[in-house]
């Protein structure tokens, strides 16, 4: 069981996490752009994050935070 | 439930003004969690550069001091000796440090001076708008070389590294890379190996983080990671500890 959530605000779209990602479960969601008009990452199968924290230690703006 | 990744708390909570994909963030990320690790911030005195990260000032909760242009280790230098109970660092790009400010680190080197380098190396002026830098690569576009870096006339890149670690004051020089998780997990091992280094009064030390520039690269997060730092400079800029004594 792991947590995984991802500031939307402070999300930039970048794609390093969704490109790191061990089980391809996150994807940017271009359909709701946050504030600064990005499509935020966010979990397409949030049951089968393993809380590797992989996408955190990739993320340039710290706007993921994982707990296991 | 345990938390396994948060924001390290030496990292000021405001967003950052990099572009997307950037690296800078978690080269900052690095040296905020290298703070917590050895519960120094509060005895942590950081030098900002001139470039992308001239704002380094406001993301980090530790005191910070701006220096001119390349001259971080000089200010970086008084700050030491005048409080050499606090541990001083300075984060420097590639613009600042390989180019207008390769006196002052040769000197502070040169002189030994018991401080921490971080020396962001993306191969490339970002905050001007991408011009060539003396860490582009040879074939590498620039505004400024725009066929490529030439070798007859504009020459081969610098390795600042290779050539700060033939200084007898310098004692840990190492050269990691942010392109993937294991990577980042290792310059996390490097900048908290080189400020401990630091608060053990054993000299200065120096770490070289390859970084992007997607934006200046004129590739996606993605792509820069892969194609330019993995494939491109890896080969000219060999990953590992240079020299530790």
């Amino acid at each position: 069981m792991a947590i995984c959530r991802i500031d939307t605000s402070a999300c930039k779209g970048c794609g390093l996490c969704v490109n790191a990602c061990p089980k391809g479960i996150l994807a940017l969601d271009d359909h709701n752009l946050n504030a600064k008009g990005y499509p935020p990452a966010r979990l397409t199968q949030a049951e089968l994050c393993i809380g590797c924290a992989v996408c955190a230690t990739m993320c340039p703006d710290c706007a993921i935070t994982v707990e296991r | 439930m345990a938390v396994v990744f948060e924001k390290p708390k030496a990292l000021a909570n405001v967003p950052l003004h990099y572009c997307p994909g950037c690296t800078h963030g978690i080269a900052h990320r690095l040296v905020a969690q290298a703070l917590d690790a050895l519960d120094c911030a509060d005895n942590t005195i950081g030098v900002a550069p001139v470039g992308c990260a001239v704002f380094a000032y406001d993301y980090f909760n530790c005191d910070m001091q701006e220096a001119a242009h390349g001259r971080a280790p000089a200010v970086a230098t008084g700050i030491k000796r005048v409080c050499p109970e606090s541990v001083v660092f300075t984060y420097q790009g590639d613009g600042d440090l390989a180019a207008i400010g390769l006196a002052e680190i040769t000197s502070a080197a040169m002189r030994g001076e018991n401080i921490t380098v971080i020396f962001i190396n993306n191969a490339i002026y970002g905050m001007t708008g991408g011009q060539m830098a003396p860490t582009t690569l040879v074939g590498q576009k620039a505004t400024t070389a725009p066929y490529g870096r030439q070798l007859v006339g504009q020459g081969s890149p610098i390795r600042v590294s290779e050539m700060i670690a033939t200084l007898d004051g310098a004692t840990y020089v190492e050269r990691v890379s942010l392109h993937d998780a294991a990577n980042v997990n290792r310059a996390k091992r490097a900048v908290e190996k080189a400020f401990r280094r630091q608060i053990e009064k054993k000299g200065f030390s120096m770490v070289e983080i390859l970084s992007t520039c997607p934006t200046n690269w004129g590739l996606s997060p993605v792509e820069a990671l892969n194609y330019i730092i993995k494939e491109q400079m890896l080969p000219v800029y060999p990953l590992g500890v240079l020299k530790e004594e």
